[in-house]
């Protein structure tokens, strides 16, 4: 199979074509311009390495999450990042290539946070392999950290190796009828105690908290907080329909904006809302207007993403990146891959 | 780690020391720049003593304005700048360049907000690691990453090193636990990489600046998150009758599915050392201790410290105590937080290694380490963080002794390769410097080092920023490296053999 992305990248790069890594495709409407011919990573499959007492797996890129997932949870362990299963195909390497996570992340981390080392093809075709399958690892620069999230735009990802971790013993979600300031307040005043929260989320004037641990703390933590205790098999259900976006709010906006921002920072009132990781995490499903969405987000001490729209408004919905990191991306992935041949114009119009 | 030339010689530096000092000071008040012998002097080498340089100037901006100034005066005139925090690291990174100027940042030392509902923190590079969790304590807050340095060693060179301590198993590495940085590029260009947010937009390049060692930019201002600082924790120790047993309790332990808030082991030569310095109260006759400890809500620490003491008893601990109060529990762990300087006491040199293994296999490469320990007739103790297979085996040394230090070299060397063999790395959290700049050859591929080569000259295209360091030339390679064979297939079948 290698040897086949191999000859691939080797024929597009003689012909002077680009390449759309693809994985399970669930991510297809995502970036600002999908270009290229696609390379199906998902022929290359199976865990590579899973020793539970190391929490490490290693994994080919082509696996897909819910296999990934399986394998863990015979052994009572997770992908703490939660990562978003979009559809039933996603693969463990768009998952990293994405960097995306779920409602977990605020408190476990990101993709990027649990990645230990990449193998990959480069634009060259070779075979290079970075960190490793240890959990400390300072050797080099951290390239296969800095691989997750470039969405397919800097090399072919082959393998992963991931830290996973226990399955927490107990877990139980509360509901309280707050509205979005009171519920921002309140969530980071939460946080910053020694409560065992693993997800928040606010919409419709309901701030649900999941809680996490061990049954003693959770039990504890319950007794403290007070509000509604929703029924375990909603609460499962509700947290993976935030997780995969398939919750009715995402399902159905079709302009959705994507804002990443101080969690503490003050309601925006910019349309229909709903937040996640403590305020951190802002989805707008408004057709707001581009510099609208920007200012708020920079206001903020974040940035904003046209996460899903019409393909007409995407290039106005892109991650503004101040001049001198802007020219530093595209030294960075002329340096990687000088031709242009991945994922070219996804992340940005100028790379 | 023998002494080859470690810089090469930049083509059209300014080599004029007075020439140089005069344009550093068109930027920095006199007070900011150092060039007289004696004032250079405490600047030679960081804790890696073994290594040491004259640099031609130190310069001590107050303000990132004058970081500014430095590089771009030390970029026109192809100086090469070597930055330094606390001078703590242990792999020489923060040696100076002998024809270069070192760019310490010990004055911006300013804690600039604390946002205690943000749980954040943004701080100078020159803050020490401790006194962030000191200026975060009102608020039942703290910065999580102690290294056992954490009294002395900055943050930006935390941020350099991608540094660990005692509680990274369950807290994450620096990487985990910094939001945004400010990065003075060589040309003095000021970057902001990540945010306030959770992520930032565009290529995650602030993965790629943690952990550069310095020769990406020089970091000017840090946002830390800050966590809630646990109510309680216990700490469980306990005696094994063999380094097996204890690496198999460290799985057990892992594989029922605890994450402690630490996991340490110490061998008997290393409790030895500690026991006649600190009293820590160790079982002396016990092959290895483990100190597992726990950290939460009573609640938590509670059920946790019963599971971790059923399966330390399933693992044939031959003795186990539980620190029963607060005073204990830092007893308990004033061995290990005094281990270094205990080594230190008993022998006038050691080299710290640093190397990362698989934890499955720990006995075995323990064993490896015991035999070259005998072959090379040096002693060897051993205190690491075993619940992330990191080693760090200190090999005792007399530099005083003739060739001593070359023997503990090479055996350090041997020991690295030993840890590559296993699967892991050659540095888990004390960076590559100038200490393992050869057995990075062994770690990587000529391709793949020239992958890094490609990403530092995206960054630094003179390679002016700490050269010398970190990423060997494949030249380098060819030359002085580690040029073992590996798993049957020469390592630089294209390159001449010398
Ligand atoms: C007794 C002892 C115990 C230790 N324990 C641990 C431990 O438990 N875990 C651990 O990880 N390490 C440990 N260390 C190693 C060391 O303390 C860490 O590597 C620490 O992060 C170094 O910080 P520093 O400020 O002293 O950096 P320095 O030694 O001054 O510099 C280290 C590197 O960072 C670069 N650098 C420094 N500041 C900046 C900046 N602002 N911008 C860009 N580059 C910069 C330097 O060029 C150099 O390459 C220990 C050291 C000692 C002496």
């Amino acid at each position: 199979m290698l040897d086949q992305f191999a000859d691939t990248i080797r024929a597009a790069a003689a012909r002077g074509a680009s390449l759309r890594i693809r994985g399970g495709g669930g991510k297809d409407f995502y970036g600002v311009r999908l270009e290229g011919d696609v390379l199906d990573t998902t022929g290359h499959t199976g865990v590579v390495n899973y020793d539970p007492s190391e929490l490490v797996i290693t994994v080919r890129a082509g696996t897909p999450v819910a296999e990934v997932e399986a394998v863990l949870a015979g052994r009572g362990q997770m992908l703490a990042f939660e990562p978003p299963r979009l559809n039933a195909a996603g693969t463990i390497g768009g998952a990293i290539a994405s960097g995306w996570s779920g409602p977990r992340r605020v408190a476990a981390g990101s993709a990027r946070d649990f990645v230990l080392g990449v193998r990959l093809l480069d634009a060259r075709a070779r075979p290079l392999s970075f960190g490793g399958q240890v959990m400390k690892n300072v050797a080099g620069y951290d390239l296969s950290r800095f691989l997750a999230g470039s969405f397919g735009t800097l090399a072919l990802i082959t393998e992963v190796s991931l830290k996973v971790l226990p399955r927490p013993v107990a877990e139980a979600t509360l509901r309280f009828e707050l509205d979005e300031a009171a519920a921002l307040d309140t969530v980071n005043r939460w946080a910053g105690q020694p409560l065992p929260l693993s997800a928040s989320c606010h919409m419709d004037a309901a701030l649900w908290v999941r809680l996490s641990g061990a049954c003693a703390a959770v039990d504890a933590a319950l007794a403290r907080l007070g509000g509604e205790r929703v029924d375990d098999a909603e609460a499962a259900r509700f947290w993976a329909s935030l997780r995969d976006q398939t919750h009715p709010f995402f399902a159905t906006a079709s302009t959705l904006w994507r804002l990443s921002i101080r969690g503490t920072a003050a309601p925006l009132g910019l349309g229909a809302q709903l937040t996640e990781w403590h305020g951190g995490l802002r989805w707008i499903a408004a057709p707001l207007e581009a510099q609208v969405a920007h200012a708020a987000a920079r206001g903020s001490g974040g940035h904003a993403t046209l996460y899903r729209a019409d393909a007409a408004l995407r290039s106005g919905g892109i991650q503004h990146l101040g001049s001198a990191v802007l020219a530093l991306h595209q030294r960075l992935k002329q340096a990687l891959d000088p031709q242009g041949l991945f994922g070219a114009h996804r992340l940005h119009p100028d790379f | 780690m023998g002494k080859p030339e470690l810089f090469e010689t930049i083509p059209d530096a300014l080599a004029d020391k007075d020439e140089l000092v005069r344009r550093l000071l068109e930027g920095l008040p006199a007070h900011c720049v150092l060039h007289a012998p004696e004032q250079l002097k405490p600047y030679e080498c960081d804790g890696l003593s073994a290594f040491r340089e004259v640099p031609l100037a130190v310069a001590l901006p107050e303000t990132e304005e004058q970081v500014v100034h430095a590089l771009r005066t030390c970029h026109g005139v192809r100086v090469p700048v070597v930055a330094r925090g606390a001078g703590t690291g242990l792999s020489g990174g923060a040696l100076p360049h002998p024809r270069g100027v070192t760019l310490g940042l010990s004055k911006m030392k300013s804690i600039l907000a604390l946002d205690p509902l943000a749980r954040t923190a943004r701080v100078q590079p020159g803050v020490r690691n401790l006194a962030i969790s000191e200026a975060a304590a009102k608020h039942g807050l703290y910065y999580a990453p102690d290294p056992s340095s954490q009294i002395a060693c900055s943050i930006g060179g935390n941020v350099a090193e991608n540094s660990g301590g005692v509680h990274c198993l369950k807290y994450g590495l620096t990487v985990h636990n910094v939001l945004a940085v400010r990065l003075v590029t060589i040309e003095g260009e000021v970057l902001e990489l990540g945010g306030e947010g959770l992520d930032a937009a565009g290529l995650d390049l602030l993965a790629l600046a943690i952990g550069s060692e310095g020769l990406l930019g020089v970091v000017t201002e840090i946002t830390v998150k800050l966590l809630p600082r646990p109510q309680l924790a216990r700490v469980v120790l306990a005696a094994f009758g063999s380094l097996e047993k204890a690496g198999e309790a460290v799985a057990n332990v892992i594989g029922a599915g605890i994450i402690p808030a630490g996991l340490e082991m110490m061998d008997r030569l290393a409790t030895g050392a500690v026991e006649q310095f600190v009293h820590a109260g160790y079982p002396l006759d016990a092959e290895a201790i483990l100190l597992c400890e726990s950290d939460g809500t009573p609640e938590e620490v509670a059920e946790d410290i019963e599971r971790m003491i059923e399966v330390m008893r399933a693992s044939g601990a031959t003795e186990i105590r539980l620190s029963r109060d607060e005073a204990e529990r830092l007893r308990f762990w004033s061995g290990r937080k005094s281990a270094f300087p205990a080594v230190g006491r008993l022998m006038p040199d050691y080299f710290c290694m640093d190397g990362t293994i698989p934890k499955r296999q720990l006995g075995r490469v323990l064993r490896g380490i015991e035999k070259l320990s005998a072959e090379f007739g040096l002693k060897c103790p051993n205190v690491f963080h075993a619940g992330d297979g990191n080693l760090h085996p200190l090999i005792m040394f007399d530099a005083n002794v003739p060739g001593q230090q070359e023997q503990a070299s090479r055996f350090g060397a041997r020991i690295l390769e030993l840890c590559v063999e296993a699967g892991g790395t050659i540095t888990g959290e004390h960076g590559v410097g100038i200490e393992k700049i050869d057995q990075m050859c062994a770690q990587f591929r000529p391709d793949e080092l020239a992958t890094f080569h490609a990403v530092k000259a995206a960054f630094d295209a003179q390679r002016l920023l700490n050269p010398g360091k970190a990423v060997p030339t494949l030249q380098r390679c060819a030359e002085f490296g580690a040029m073992h064979v590996h798993h049957g297939e020469q390592k630089f079948p294209e390159l001449p053999r010398f």
